[in-house]
C-alpha cells in the first residue's frame, strides 16, 4: 500500500466545473479544465485499509482507499472480491481530446474510489430536464474498497498520438505461446481500465461511468467481470480457491514483502531511461482470459487433480508436506520412487526456483460468462499479473507452462493482453501526465 | 417519445426562464468579483460538522457565497432548488481553503444551502431565501427567437413533404415502379428531418409510417412501408392506390398540424436528441426501411434535422455553455463525414452493404454526438427546472 500524500494547502487550481447552467459560466471555466488540485476525503480522513484497523469487518469491506499516490491503487491493495475490467480502443486522433479524458477520468474516478457521486449532485442534481451525470447504480453505496487503475497499451503508441518515441521497451505484444487460441475480440486495446471493489455493482458503476466520459473518444473492445478473488496480495488474506477448486496464489507476491514488490512489481527508473522515463514507478499488466473445462475437470480423480496441481486440495499444501506455506519440495520422492510433486505439475513449473527466481504479481478473478453453447459453462481465470518486466517475468513463466505443464489439458488461453500502468497520480496532476507531458 | 408529452408538460415554460443560474470560479479569499451582492460575499465557515452561512436571505440577483473550509477533510458547497436540483456548487475545497460560488437567481423562493465534508450525504442543510426578482440574463430572450425560427423550419419540411409525398403517390397511381422507387426516399427525408413532430398526432403516425411487425393489432398495414415492401418485395397490389391516397391524405393532415405545434426550447431540444436516438434504435439496426434498406438516407435526414434544430438553439447554448455548442459542431462533423463516404450521387449504399465494422464506425461516432446533444435540453431549460421550492 502507498503512504497517502500529505494534503496540499494550496492546490494550484479547483473551482467548480459546473459550467451547466450559468451564462458566465464557459468563461469562468476556460481556465479551470486542468484543475484537480487538492486531494478528496479520503486522504485526509483514513488511513490506508491495510494499515487502519477496521472496527468491524464490514467496515473494512465498505472503505475507501485513497486514489492519489506513488504508484496505482488496485494492485498492491489488498485484493478486492469482485472485478470488471474493460479495454478500450481510442477512435479519435485528436491528442488534446484524449488527455482531456484522462483528465476527466482522473476526477470521475477520484469521486467513486471516495464512494462520491462521478459529478457533485450527478444523480439527481442535474433538475428534472437534465442528463444525470451519474448513473445512479451506486448511489447510496459505499466506496466498497474500489479501485480503479488504467493502463496504456502497445497499440497506443502507434503514429496517432506522437508516443511512439516514449513507448517502454519492455511494452512488446506478448509471443505467442504453444496452446492459445486467441480471440482477438478478446485481446488488445489502446487502454484498460481496472475496477475492483467489494461489491461487484460499485465496480460496474465505475466502469460504466468512465465508458460514458469516453464516448467518441474511446469505444469499449471487450469486457470481463470477475467474481470472486483467485490470489491474495496481503498476508492479511486468506488463499481464495479458483474453479478447480484449488487454493490459488499461496506464493503469490503480498504487499508486505515490500523488497519483492520493488524488485517483480514496481517499473525501477533505471529500467526507463530518457523518453520512456515516464513509466518509473508502474507495472506492467499482463491479462489472459483463460478458458477451464470445469466439466472434465471434474471428473478427474483427487488424486490426479492434486498431481496436476502440486498441492493438496483441502490444505492446499506442497505434495509431501503438511502446510499451505510449506516450502515445497521439489527433490523429494514419494513411497514410488518419483517425486513427489510430479515432474509436469503446475507448481513446479510455476515456481520462482524453476525459473530463475522469477516471481509476478498475480490478481486474477474467476469468472462465468453464460454457456458455450454445447451444454458447458463458459467458466474459468481471468488471469491478471503485475510485473516490472514481461519478457523477463511473465514470457518465460508462460513459455514453460506452456510447453509442459500437464494443467493444458484441462485449460486454454482464449484472450490476452498487455498494458502499461502508469505510476500514480500526484496531487494536481491526471492518469498519465508525465506521459503527456 | 413523442412531442406532445413534452409540450403539454412545459405548456408555459418557455416563458418561464426566470431562474438563471450560474457558478464561478473563485481563488482564495479577497478576489471577490464586483458584481457581488450589494451587502458583500455571504460568508460560509465549513467544518466537519458545522455549516455557517453568515446570512440566510439576500435579494435576488447575482449571490457570492465565500466558502471557508475550516475542518479536517475536503469539503463541498451546494445551493438546492427544489427536488435537489443543484443551482451552483463548488467543490474540492481542501482544508484550509475559501473558495467563492456565484448563482444568480432572479426570482424569490425558498433554497437549500448546503456543505458536504468528505463529499459523501446529503450534506449539512439549511433553508436559504430570496427575496424581491431581478432582470432575467440576456439568454432567456433569445429563446423567443429560437422557437419562431424552429416553427419556420417545421413549416418548410412540412411543405416540402406534401410535395415529395405527393409525386411519390402519382408514380405508385401510375404503377411505375422505377419511378417511385426513386421517389420514395425523397418523399420520406422531410418526415425523418422533423420525425419528433410528425410522428406525435397519435393515430396518423402508425399509419404513415408503420412497420408491418409493430402496427397494433387490429390496424391494417398502410402508409410509406406498405408501399415499400410493395415496390421492392410484393409488386403493386390492386389496394397500392388507395393506400397511396390515404398516405397522402395522412401526410397533409400531419403537415397542416405540425405547422401549428407550440414549441418551448425544451421541446425543440428534445427533439434533437430523440431523431438521434431514432437512428440508434431503428436506423442502424436495419429495422425502418427493410425492404428498400435506405436507412442511410433515412440516417442523414435525421442527423440534418437534429443538427438544425440545434442551430436555431444555438445562440442560447453559445451563451450558456459555449465550449458545448463547439462540441456539437465537432460531434455532428465527425458522424457527417462517415456517412458521407456511403454516398453514391445523390443516394446512400444500402445499409446492408456495410460490414459490421463500418457499422460499428458509425455507432461509435452516433454515441459521441448522442452523449452531446443529451445535454442540450438542460442547457436551454436552465431555469424551469430550479422552480424554487416555497
Amino acid at each position: 500500500m502507498t503512504e497517502p500524500q500529505s494534503p496540499d494547502p494550496q492546490p494550484a487550481t479547483g473551482v467548480s466545473r459546473r459550467g451547466l447552467l450559468g451564462a458566465s459560466a464557459g468563461a469562468a471555466l476556460a481556465g479551470a479544465a486542468v484543475g484537480f488540485g487538492g486531494g478528496y476525503a479520503t486522504r485526509a480522513s483514513a488511513a490506508p485499509v491495510s494499515e487502519a484497523a477496521p472496527a468491524t469487518a464490514q467496515a473494512s469491506l465498505d472503505a475507501s482507499i485513497p486514489f492519489r499516490g506513488e504508484h496505482q491503487a488496485g494492485i498492491v491493495t489488498p485484493a478486492q472480491d469482485r472485478m470488471h475490467f474493460v479495454a478500450l480502443d481510442v477512435v479519435t486522433k485528436d491528442r488534446a481530446r484524449l488527455v482531456d479524458l484522462l483528465k476527466k477520468w482522473t476526477r470521475a474516478a477520484e469521486r467513486m474510489t471516495a464512494g462520491a457521486e462521478a459529478a457533485p449532485g450527478g444523480v439527481v442534481g442535474g433538475g428534472p430536464y437534465g442528463v444525470p451525470q451519474d448513473t445512479g447504480e451506486a448511489y447510496g453505496l459505499s466506496a466498497s474498497g474500489l479501485t480503479v487503475t488504467i493502463g496504456f497499451g502497445p497499440s497506443l503508441f502507434d503514429d496517432r498520438f506522437g508516443l511512439a518515441d516514449r513507448r517502454p521497451a519492455a511494452l512488446q505484444e506478448l509471443p505467442p505461446f504453444r496452446g492459445d487460441d486467441l480471440d482477438p475480440a478478446r485481446s488488445g486495446g489502446d487502454l484498460c481500465i481496472q475496477a475492483c471493489a467489494n461489491d461487484p455493482q460499485v465496480a460496474v458503476h465505475a466502469v460504466r461511468n468512465l465508458v460514458r466520459l469516453g464516448f467518441g473518444v474511446v469505444s469499449v473492445r471487450w469486457s470481463q467481470l470477475g467474481f470472486g478473488r483467485t490470489s491474495s496480495t496481503s498476508t492479511s488474506q486468506a488463499t481464495p480457491r479458483n474453479l478447480f477448486g484449488f487454493k490459488d496464489g499461496t506464493r503469490n507476491i503480498k504487499a508486505e514483502e515490500t523488497q519483492a514488490v520493488d524488485e517483480f512489481v514496481w517499473v525501477a527508473p533505471s529500467d526507463v531511461p530518457g523518453a520512456a522515463s515516464w513509466m518509473a514507478g508502474g507495472t506492467y499488466l499482463v491479462a489472459r482470459r483463460i478458458r477451464m473445462h470445469i466439466e472434465v475437470w471434474d471428473r478427474t480423480n483427487l488424486r490426479e487433480q492434486e498431481a496436476t496441481i502440486g498441492r493438496t486440495k483441502a490444505v492446499g499444501a506442497p505434495l509431501g508436506k503438511e502446510q499451505e506455506f510449506d516450502e515445497p519440495d521439489f527433490a523429494k520422492q514419494g513411497a514410488d520412487s518419483q517425486p513427489a510433486i510430479p515432474v509436469d505439475a503446475h507448481v513446479r513449473l510455476a515456481h520462482a526456483d524453476n525459473l530463475n527466481g522469477v516471481r509476478i504479481l498475480r490478481r486474477g478473478y474467476n469468472f462465468t460468462d453464460g454457456s458455450d453453447g454445447v451444454g458447458h459453462l463458459d467458466a474459468g481465470l481471468f488471469f491478471l499479473a503485475f510485473v516490472r518486466d514481461p519478457g523477463k517475468q511473465f514470457v518465460p513463466m508462460q513459455r514453460a507452462l506452456a510447453e509442459k505443464d500437464v494443467l493444458n489439458e484441462y485449460i486454454e488461453h482464449n484472450g490476452s493482453a498487455l498494458f502499461a500502468c502508469p505510476p500514480g497520480v500526484r496531487e494536481g496532476g491526471y492518469w498519465g501526465d508525465a506521459l503527456f507531458a | 417519445m413523442s412531442l406532445a408529452r413534452t409540450t403539454t408538460a412545459l405548456t408555459g415554460a418557455a416563458g418561464l426562464l426566470a431562474l438563471a443560474a450560474c457558478t464561478s470560479s473563485g481563488g482564495t479569499s479577497g478576489t471577490a468579483s464586483s458584481s457581488a451582492t450589494a451587502g458583500g460575499p455571504i460568508a460560509v465557515q465549513a467544518t466537519d460538522s458545522q455549516c455557517g452561512v453568515a446570512t440566510a436571505t439576500a435579494p435576488a440577483g447575482t449571490i457570492t457565497f465565500q466558502v471557508q473550509n475550516t475542518g479536517s477533510t475536503v469539503t463541498e458547497f451546494y445551493v438546492y432548488g427544489a427536488g435537489d436540483r443543484i443551482v451552483g456548487e463548488v467543490e474540492n475545497i481542501t482544508p484550509g481553503l475559501s473558495r467563492e460560488l456565484k448563482v444568480e437567481i432572479t426570482e424569490p423562493g425558498t433554497f437549500t444551502t448546503a456543505c458536504k465534508p468528505g463529499m459523501v450525504g446529503d450534506g449539512i442543510r439549511a433553508a436559504f431565501t430570496v427575496t424581491g426578482t431581478a432582470q432575467p440574463g440576456s439568454a432567456d430572450q433569445k429563446v423567443g427567437k429560437a422557437i419562431a425560427d424552429y416553427q419556420a423550419y417545421v413549416a418548410e419540411q412540412s411543405t416540402e413533404l406534401v410535395a415529395g409525398t405527393e409525386a411519390f403517390v402519382a408514380a405508385v397511381k401510375a404503377g411505375d415502379v422505377a419511378k417511385a422507387k426513386s421517389l420514395y426516399t425523397p418523399a420520406r427525408q422531410p418526415w425523418e428531418r422533423i420525425e419528433p413532430v410528425a410522428e406525435s398526432f397519435g393515430d396518423l403516425d402508425p399509419k404513415i409510417d408503420g412497420r408491418e411487425d409493430v402496427v397494433e393489432e387490429g390496424l391494417p398495414f398502410t402508409g410509406y412501408h406498405r408501399l415499400e415492401k410493395d415496390l421492392w418485395v410484393d409488386g403493386l397490389k390492386p389496394d397500392s392506390s388507395a393506400i397511396a391516397d390515404q398516405l397522402l391524405a395522412d401526410v397533409k393532415t400531419v403537415a397542416e398540424k405540425a405547422t401549428a405545434v407550440d414549441f418551448t426550447a425544451l421541446s425543440i431540444a428534445n427533439g434533437a436528441k430523440e431523431l438521434l436516438d431514432e437512428v440508434a434504435t431503428t436506423k442502424i439496426t436495419g429495422e425502418e426501411e427493410r425492404y428498400s434498406h435506405t436507412d442511410l438516407a433515412d440516417m442523414k435526414a435525421n442527423l440534418q434535422g437534429s443538427q438544425s434544430a440545434l442551430e436555431v438553439l444555438r445562440p442560447v447554448i453559445s451563451e450558456r455553455q459555449a465550449d458545448l455548442a463547439s462540441a456539437l459542431d465537432q460531434a455532428f462533423t465527425t458522424i457527417s463525414q462517415a456517412l458521407d463516404a456511403f454516398q453514391k450521387g445523390t443516394d446512400y449504399a444500402p445499409l446492408t452493404d456495410l460490414t459490421p465494422d463500418q457499422v460499428k464506425d458509425l455507432t461509435v461516432r452516433l454515441d459521441a454526438l448522442s452523449e452531446q446533444v443529451a445535454q442540450v435540453p438542460a442547457v436551454v431549460e436552465a431555469g424551469a427546472g430550479g422552480t424554487p421550492t416555497s
